[in-house]
Formats: C-alpha cells, structure tokens, sequence
C-alpha cells in the first residue's frame, strides 16, 4: 500500500514536471530584436553587416511565442532576400545587351563586351565580376551563332541569379541557423529569469519523481519481476505507449529540424553548460543532459530490478559511466580546454562524422592531442573492434558502452519485449543492417575522396549530397526519431538492429570470428518462451535452446537477459574456445536414440 | 502413403510429428482438442502474470506446420476402433491411420470433494484453466490453494504477483517434502512466507463452501479451521489423461499401458508423454513421469520406430528443474526424501537462506547417486556424465566448479561448498581450486 501511493505520488510529480517543461516553451515567453539580438550571431562580418540592415527597420516589437516570431524571422530574411534578387540578378534585358555586342555569326566569346553593359558602382562591379567568373572558360571559344551563344548564356544567367542568395543574401542552411541564434538571443522568459528555479522544478523534479516512482521497487524481493507488463498500457503498445511514443518522436523531429522552438529548454541548461564548457547550451547540450539523466536513472531501476544479478549490475554501472562521462563530461571539458571535442568511444561508422572534412581537418591541425584522437579513432574502428569482439562478443561494446545502447538498456529496458521475433523479421533485418553499412561506406569513401582530391563528385554523384542524405535518412530519422522514439512500438533495440552500421560491423566478426556464445544447458528447457519473448534483438532463442543448439547470432548484444529471464537456468552467455561454437545440436536425456536438430 | 495419426500436440505428440517428418514421407495429422497449435503448457503461469501473451508461448511459428507438411486439425478423438484403424472426431468425422499415437497428456486430480464443482474451484493444466482462473480471480481479495506441489507454488506465485492474499494448504510437514528432503523443504517454506503466502502446513482441504449462487465463498481446512475466500485452486497433482483410451477398449491403469517400445496392446498404436503408464519401468525411473523432457524423448523414440528402426524408450539418468518464486532449483540424479541407511548425504545452505545444494552417494561404494541444487546452476553435461561413469562423490566435488552455470560475475559458491564437504567428511578432502577472478585472470 505505502509502496503503491508512494510510486502513484511520482509518477503524478513526474508528469507534473513534464508538463511544466513543456509549458515553459510557450508560456510567459517573449521574443524581441535588439541591436544586442543580433550581435555577435554570426562570425562573418559581411553575414552581420547583412543582419544590420535587415533588422535596422524592425520595429521593436514584441513576440509572445516562438511560432510568430520566426515567422516574422522568415519574412525579414525573404524580403532581404527579394531586394537582393532585384538588385543584384542579371537581367534578360542585361543579357540580350550582351549579346547584341556579337556579330550574328562565328562569334568568338571574350567578356569584354560587358564594359558597355555595366559601368562603375558597386552592383554593376558585382555583376561584372559575377559574370566574368561564370563566364571565364567561355573565353576565346567559338559559336557557330548567336543564338547558340544565347542558349549558353542563359544557363550561364541561371546559374549567376542562383547563387547570388547565398552570395549577396542567406541562404536556407544559414537562415535555419540564423532562426536558432537570433530566437537563442531574443528570449526573455521564466527561464533566462529564474533559470535555476525552473531547473529544478522541471528536470530535478522530474529526476526525483522518477527515483520515487522506482526506488520503492527495493520492497519487492530480489529476482525476475516482470509481472503485469503485458497488463500496462505502457508495455503493450496501449494508449500510454502512444502518447509516450508520439511526445518522444515529436521531441526529436524538433530537435533535429525546428530547434528554433526549443530555445527555452536550452536557457534552462545554460549556467550548467556555462560552467562545463563556458558556452552557452545548444540544443544538444540540452539534448545530452537529459539523455545522461534517461540513463542514470533508469540505471538505477536497472540495478535494482536486476539486482539478484551481479552481471546486470556491472555492466549497467558500465553503460552509466561511460555516457556520463565519456559522452557527456569529457567532450564539454575538452571544449573548455580549446581542444577538439570528441566522445572518444564513439566508433565510426557508428560516429559517421568522423572522417568529414570538417573533423579531419579541426583533428590534424589541433596538435598532438588531435593527431591522437585521430588515431585512436582510426584504430578503435579497425583493430579494436574486431579484436574485442574476437575475445568478448560484441557485447563489449553494444551493452557495456555504447551510448544507443545504454539508452536501450536501461530507458529501454521495460520495453525490450516488444521486438518482432518472426524469421521475416529477421530477414528484414539482415538486408537493412548489411545495408546501412555499405551506404555508410560508400559515403565515407566518397568523403575522403574529396577530401584527398577536392573533387567534389565522384561518377557525376556529389559527394555532399550523398552525405547530407546519409545523415538525413540514417543519422537523424532512423538513430533518433524511429530509434528511440519507437521504443513504446517496436522494443528498445530498433535502431542497433535495423539500422547501426557500427552493430553490422562488430555482428560479422561475432558472427564469424569471435569466442563467444550463449550455450545451452543439457536438456532442461521447457520451451516456455520467455528467453525469446525478452531478447531486445528480436532473437528467437527457444528456437535453440529447445533443441540444444548454442546461439550464434551476429546481432546478439550480449545483454544477458535471456539467461536471467530462463526459470530453467539453461542459457549461459560465455567467451570460450572458438571449437564446438558451431556445434551440432544436442539434447542430453534419451540415451535411445541419438537427436541432432 | 502411410498415415500417422497423433492424438495432442502437447510436447510428446509434436515432437513425434516434427520426428517422423524429419525421417520420412508419411501423411501426418496431429489432433487435439485445446488449441490449434502447439504452446508450451509450462508458461501458464506467465501467460496470467503478464511475462507474455499466449502467442509468446507458441515455440514454433503458425506456418511451420505446413511447411513441414503436419496437417492440424482441432477436433475432439472420441473413439478408435483399432480393428478397422480409425479414429472418430467429434466433429471431423472419421479418420484412418496406420500408425496411431495416443499423446493425451494429463488432467488435473480432483479428490471428490463436497464442492469441488462450484463456481470459482479450478485446476491448472489447459488452457480452459487458465480462461476460469482468469475469470474467477478478477478483483477478489482472497484465494485458498490446495496440494503443495510445483503447479500449486506456481498458482501461488501467479496469486500474489497480483496482490491477493493466498492460504496455501501443504498435507506434508513442510512444503513438497514428499519430495525433497527436509532442509530443502524447509528453505523453500521459509520462502513461500517471505512472499506473504500464508503457507498451512499439516493441513488438507475437508470441504468448499459455497453461497445460494453456487459460488466459493470458502474451504473448512482438514483441522477443521474456516478460511473465507472467492477462489479455490486444486493442484493436488495430475493424473493421466485416459479418457479416450478407455473409451476404445485400449488397456489402461493409472496411465495407457506401454512396453517399452511405447506400445500398446494393439498394434500401431503407441502412447507417450504424460498419458502413458510404463509396464516395467527403467530402473531409477518411475512408471508414469510427467515432465516436459519425457514427453519429447518419448516422441523422439516413437518416431524412430514408426520409421522403421524399432526403439526402447532409454531415458538416461533422471534430472529435472523448476522455480520456487525467486529461488531455482534443478536435480540430476536421485535424491531421496529421506536418505536411507545405505547412502550419504552431503548438505550445505548457504546463510542467506537462497543457495543450497544436497549431495547423496553411496556410503559403501561413495558412488555419486545425485544432487538437488537451489539457486545454483549447474551444467547438466557434467552431472549426466558423472551418473553415466558412477563416479565416485570425491571426483564430483573435486571437479564441482567445472559444473557453475550460473552467469558470469556470480558469486561461485564451490570453494565454500568444498570447504564444508571437508569439514563434513575429512576422509575424502577435496582441494579447493581457486577460480579466476571474474573468470579473466
Ligand atoms: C502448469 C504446469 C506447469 C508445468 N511445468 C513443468 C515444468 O516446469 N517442467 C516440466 O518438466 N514439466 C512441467 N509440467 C508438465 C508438462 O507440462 C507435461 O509433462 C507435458 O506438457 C506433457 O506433455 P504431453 O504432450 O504428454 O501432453 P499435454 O501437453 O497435456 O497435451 C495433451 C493434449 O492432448 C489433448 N487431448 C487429450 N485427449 C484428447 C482427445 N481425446 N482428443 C483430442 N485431443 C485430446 C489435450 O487437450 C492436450 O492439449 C507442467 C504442467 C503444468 C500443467
Ligand atoms: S531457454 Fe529457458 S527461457 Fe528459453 S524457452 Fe527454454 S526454459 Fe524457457
């Protein structure tokens, strides 16, 4: 009874606190330009310069949410960007002018003829020397007309007008990062005022609500308690798992494409992101909070539902230190430190970022210690790795380390049930893990090779769309949104199974080189189902265990649960000698008739 | 083509089929009764705790069977008539066969009580079970079980995992110890009442009350004790499922009678799993056992013969395991109720209460006869191997950490278990090897 009211009393806290973080998205907040707004948002003189005039007309008003207030955003850069086109665009009539300066026949094209068209003044010289860039490789070259020289030149215009955007006004990536820096400034509200007091009250008071909700689960007596998860609403895809799914998918469709609307929360964590890397926080150091919080406290649930479980214990412990400190600590200290912020056990192609030119050049030219995480992160990926895994499965990584997966193992957990085992399933998954791993090395190779040659394409596919595509599809929509926020749908382990590239790497080598195995007891399984029904991988374990077959599956994460789930005490996760890993199935009992398979 | 009939797709019956596929061409249908398709009847419980669905339970997937070519058909047997070779189906009609597999499991054993047939008393073997249990236990407060045996513990747990109070009548002194010996009855008692069951030992069930509806309203205890409640549960064992056989002239005492290549008296048509009743058992084993594991090497053995290589049921050395609430227990061997004059036994528990193990061997000989282990897991190969070999109960405990099968990290028991042997019998010391640390170094 006490137990009950106080885990009711949480959870009720619990959603309290949530809805008060989500209230102080919109309410109290106001949205205003200032000459200080603006200042200091971009590091480019010209992008300031830009912003000056773009804002100088902006009457000082006021915006009491954030939709309204970007709209305004949009608008203003829209205009700039009209006035620029209209001033700055080369005109049809610019144009025919420049082409009425050639003979109608066997022209021969030199930019020169542009004096007459353009004179002096800062747009007719912008013009001039836009179109003698484009134009450049044209020279001396002949037309059999000037019709022909037309039909180039028009090309030619197009591409001129397209760029100016960018050239002379924003262009959409930067108008999107301009949003996110210019609503970041404007903000006034409950939580650039009282930032600690809504800190507390919404994140402290949704950890501690959640710690209360979990820690009268000391009462019960220590062992497998997964009673009523098939009950809840929660654990079986009911109206809660709707909602909970629903909020987290919305959660990571606005952190990844509209963070602009998130900048209240990332106030919230400012004083904390202030005295750890002495930036203000963005949305991933809000993202990362809250992430290391998921994982610590839903550790401790772990620790105490597994607690008669010493394997459980320790590698939980495992996935809480290595995001709290490694994921999150580290990189903001090195930030602090001037030095290349890197979470230093993110293996690509997990961290597919990793070998971008942006990365490899911040890694090569940050002395010493970059030289080293560039190696160390080149030799993770392609000695670790294996070697690791040849000796403990991947499991080293996958449920010891690994940030996905410490989010899977312990926010996840309660709903790791909820994998498809059917052999479609994991046919599907198969051909979706293989081949997210090729399209990350495919693009990674096409990366490097711009890198190396400054090409930018490679059999006419540009390696930056390419990229932009990878981390689009693989690196926002699939680790993040259907990774984690269907987790209340499809069980914990959606992305490491359908999707990681990094999981595909270390499976081939668990699969196909590696000492470990789950082996099966003699032949005590009751094909009651429970190993299967709890594998987060989707596994159908029974399918073994029943005809005493050990389990070699290069999607295994080594989790353990299958063996602590097992009322029987048959399955037993073990690193042992490579021989008989394969073996024949046996089933000790009948000493009549010999059964393989 | 010939036919093979099977009646129950219980583990015995399917692992007939899937045997029979494997090793020939015949047409085979498996009939039965409960449900169209194969489930595991030892996850009953989860299915009521909320640990799984019952589709969860299904260990093999809807289209295997025809992908294996084992037509199904759910339909009661109601007659054979063994001269013309032909089952009747309740609703199907007749069937043919060649070869006949009686695999019709068991039900639950009622004793006659007054009120046995009221409303909210039930057994826990079918699925039909499961729907009343369900039914009759939504929203009551209390619940009296009846027989102190592995499906009665399993009800208990099932009953408290949703918090209603549990009286759970024990004939014997202390919970199961027709069974196991005392320690271990007790340490499993002990743990009963640490999950706040009120554990009644020395008690029977005299009678079921029931209200002017027909429903339980509550037991009067065999020392003559009133306890109020709205469910009963009977799990005083369960008796072979004889029904049909009975009813088509096919010899039976406790089970269906079988020789030892599971045949009955009549020709091509066997019976195996729970249901069958051994005319001379296998020394160490019993006439009639009902667990999971017989059930499949009886089908294992049925299908080698109905292929054409005629074969003894051979069951190797005894084992079995099941789970007391938190604490696992598994046997190899044969470990006595009570230890008699010949043998020795060996026990150690450790303090708190949760880990325990019991050794038995021959006080002549020191041949190993068995162990019952509690929250321990141990590799059955090693145990197997060691009955098969009569080991000597020195080279058992000498060797006893090669046999850990708990998970890695466990605190290993060995060492402290080998320290006590010593102690106990410091004639045949045992020297304790260390273990890795960790298993790493
Ligand atoms: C709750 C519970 C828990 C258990 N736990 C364990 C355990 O942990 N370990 C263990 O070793 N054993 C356990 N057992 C015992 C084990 O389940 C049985 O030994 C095993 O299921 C027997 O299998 P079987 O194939 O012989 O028969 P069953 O599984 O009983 O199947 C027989 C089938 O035949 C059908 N049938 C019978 N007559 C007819 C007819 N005339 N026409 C059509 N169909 C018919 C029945 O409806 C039934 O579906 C448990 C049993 C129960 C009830
Ligand atoms: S291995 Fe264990 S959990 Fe899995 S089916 Fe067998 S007895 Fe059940």
């Amino acid at each position: 009874m006490y137990m009950h009211f106080l885990q009711k009393t949480g959870l009720l806290l619990f959603i309290l606190a949530c809805a008060i973080l989500i209230g102080l998205l919109f309410w109290d907040t106001s949205y205003r330009i200032t000459r200080e707004t603006f200042s200091g948002v971009s590091s480019d003189e010209a992008t300031q310069e830009r912003l000056q005039m773009v804002f100088d007309s902006v009457p000082s008003a006021t915006f009491h949410d954030p939709f309204s207030f970007n709209q305004m955003l949009k608008e203003k850069f829209g205009e700039y960007n009209k006035e620029v086109i209209r001033t700055f665009a080369i005109t049809q009539e610019e144009l025919d002018r420049i082409i009425a300066a050639f003979p109608p026949a066997d022209v021969t094209f030199s930019p020169t003829v542009t004096e007459s068209v353009w004179q002096d003044g800062d747009t007719d010289n912008f013009k001039r020397e836009q179109f003698t860039a484009y134009t450049s490789w044209m020279e001396g070259k002949s037309y059999s007309s000037r019709d022909e020289l037309q039909k180039q030149l028009n090309k030619t215009r197009q591409d001129i007008n397209q760029g100016i955007r960018e050239n002379k006004g924003f262009g959409d990536y930067q108008i999107k990062s301009l949003q996110l820096a210019l609503t970041r400034n404007a903000l006034t509200g409950p939580t650039t005022s009282r930032t600690t007091f809504w800190l507390f009250l919404t994140i402290g008071l949704g950890t501690a609500a959640a710690l209360l909700y979990i820690l009268p689960k000391l009462n019960l007596l220590p062992g497998i308690k997964n009673d009523g998860v098939y009950h809840r609403s929660n654990t079986s895809r009911g109206w809660v798992a709707i909602i909970i799914g629903s909020l987290l998918i919305l959660f990571y469709i606005v952190l990844y494409w509209y963070p602009e609307y998130m900048v209240s929360w990332m106030a919230l964590t400012d004083p904390l992101s202030r005295s750890l890397s002495g930036n203000p926080a963005s949305q991933w150091f809000f993202y990362g909070l809250l992430y290391t919080l998921a994982i610590a406290v839903m550790g401790i649930r772990m620790l105490i539902h597994y607690r008669h479980s010493n394997y459980h214990i320790i590698r939980t412990i495992s996935v809480i230190f290595f995001q709290t400190v490694f994921a999150f600590l580290i990189p903001e200290i090195l930030i602090r430190l001037n030095r290349p912020s890197m979470d230093l056990k993110n293996i690509w192609p997990l961290n597919y970022t990793f070998f971008y030119d942006y990365n490899l050049e911040q890694l090569t030219s940050a002395g010493v210690i970059g030289t080293s995480m560039l190696v160390w992160g080149i030799v993770l990926a392609f000695i670790g790795v294996p070697v690791l895994t040849y000796f403990y499965g991947k499991r080293w990584y996958c449920s010891w380390v690994c940030g996905c997966g410490g989010l899977a193992e312990t926010l996840g957990d309660p709903y790791r049930h909820l994998s498809d085992k059917s052999l479609k399933a994991w046919k599907i998954e198969r051909w979706m893990i293989h081949g997210v791993l090729v399209f990350a090395v495919v693009m990674t190779l096409g990366v490097l090779y711009t890198y190396f040659t400054g090409s930018g394409s490679v059999a006419g596919i540009s390696t930056y769309s390419v990229r932009s595509v990878y981390g689009f599809l693989i690196g926002a929509a699939f680790a993040g949104v259907v990774g984690v926020g269907f987790y209340p749908f499809m069980g914990s382990r959606v992305w490491c199974r359908f999707g990681c590239p990094l999981a595909a790497w270390l499976g081939l080598v668990q699969r196909f080189k590696s000492r470990f195995r789950i082996t099966t007891n003699g032949g005590q399984c009751i094909s009651c189902g429970n190993c299967s029904t709890y594998c987060e991988m989707g596994i159908d374990v029974r399918w073994y265990a029943q005809r005493g077959q050990n389990i070699v599956r290069s999607s295994c994460v080594g989790c353990g649960v299958c063996s602590s789930v097992c009322p029987r005490g048959v399955l037993k996760l073990e690193n042992k000698k490579e021989a008989g890993r394969l073996n024949n199935p046996v089933l000790i009992g009948n000493d009549g008739v010999k059964i393989s398979g | 083509m010939e036919h093979v009939v099977i009646i129950g797709n219980g583990i015995a019956g399917i692992t007939a089929a899937r045997h029979i596929r494997k090793q020939t061409d015949f047409r085979i249908t498996v009939i039965s009764a409960e449900s169209k398709y194969f489930w595991s009847r030892t996850a009953l419980m989860y299915i009521y705790m909320g640990h799984m669905k019952f589709r969860h339970t299904k260990p093999y997937e809807d289209d295997f069977w025809q992908k294996n070519r084992i037509d199904l058909i759910q339909d009661y047997a109601e007659h054979i008539d063994h001269d013309a070779k032909m089952v009747r189906l309740r609703k199907s009609g007749n069937l043919n066969y060649d070869h006949l597999i009686l695999a019709t499991g068991s039900k639950p054993a009622f004793f006659n009580w007054e009120g046995q047939d009221l409303k909210g008393v039930s057994g826990m073997v079918s699925l039909q079970d499961l729907e009343n249990i369900e039914s009759y236990t939504t929203d009551i407060d209390r619940a009296v079980i009846v027989g102190g045996g592995l499906i009665g513990i399993e009800l208990a747990e099932m009953l408290r995992s949703r918090d209603i109070k549990v009286t759970f009548l024990v004939r014997e002194k202390e919970f199961w110890q027709n069974v196991l010996p005392e320690q271990e009855a007790t340490m499993i008692s002990r743990h009963i009442r640490q999950h706040h069951v009120d554990l009644r030992l020395e008690t029977g069930l005299e009678k079921i009350l029931g209200d002017e509806t027909g429903q339980v309203k509550g037991v009067v205890t065999s020392g003559g004790e009133n306890i109020s409640c709205q469910f009963v549960g009977i799990t005083t064992g369960v008796r072979p499922n004889t029904d049909l056989a009975r009813a088509s002239g096919i010899p039976a005492d406790r089970g269906i009678l079988v020789n030892e290549f599971l045949e009955t008296r009549f020709p091509g048509v066997y019976a195996i799993g729970d249901c069958a009743e051994h005319i001379t058992p296998r020394p160490g084993r019993k006439a009639v056992e009902q667990v999971w594991y017989t059930g499949r090497i009886m089908g294992e053995t049925v299908a080698a013969t109905i292929a054409g290589k005629r074969t003894a049921y051979q069951p190797g050395p005894w084992f079995n395991s099941a789970k007391f609430f938190d604490i696992e227990y598994q046997t190899y061997g044969d470990v006595p109720a009570e230890t008699p004059e010949h043998l020795c036994d060996f026990y150690w528990e450790h303090e708190d209460g949760h880990h325990a193990v019991h050794l038995i061997f021959d006080r002549q000989s020191l041949q190993f006869c068995g162990i019952n282990s509690f929250g321990i897991r141990y590799r059955h190969e090693y145990f197997d191997q060691k009955l098969h070999e009569n080991a000597d109960i020195r080279s058992v405990m000498q060797d006893l950490h090669k046999a850990n099968f708990d998970s890695e990290f466990f605190r290993d028991h060995t060492k402290s278990i080998q320290q006590a042997f010593n102690q106990r019998y410091p004639d045949y010391q045992v020297k304790p090897i260390r273990k890795k640390f960790m298993g790493l170094i």
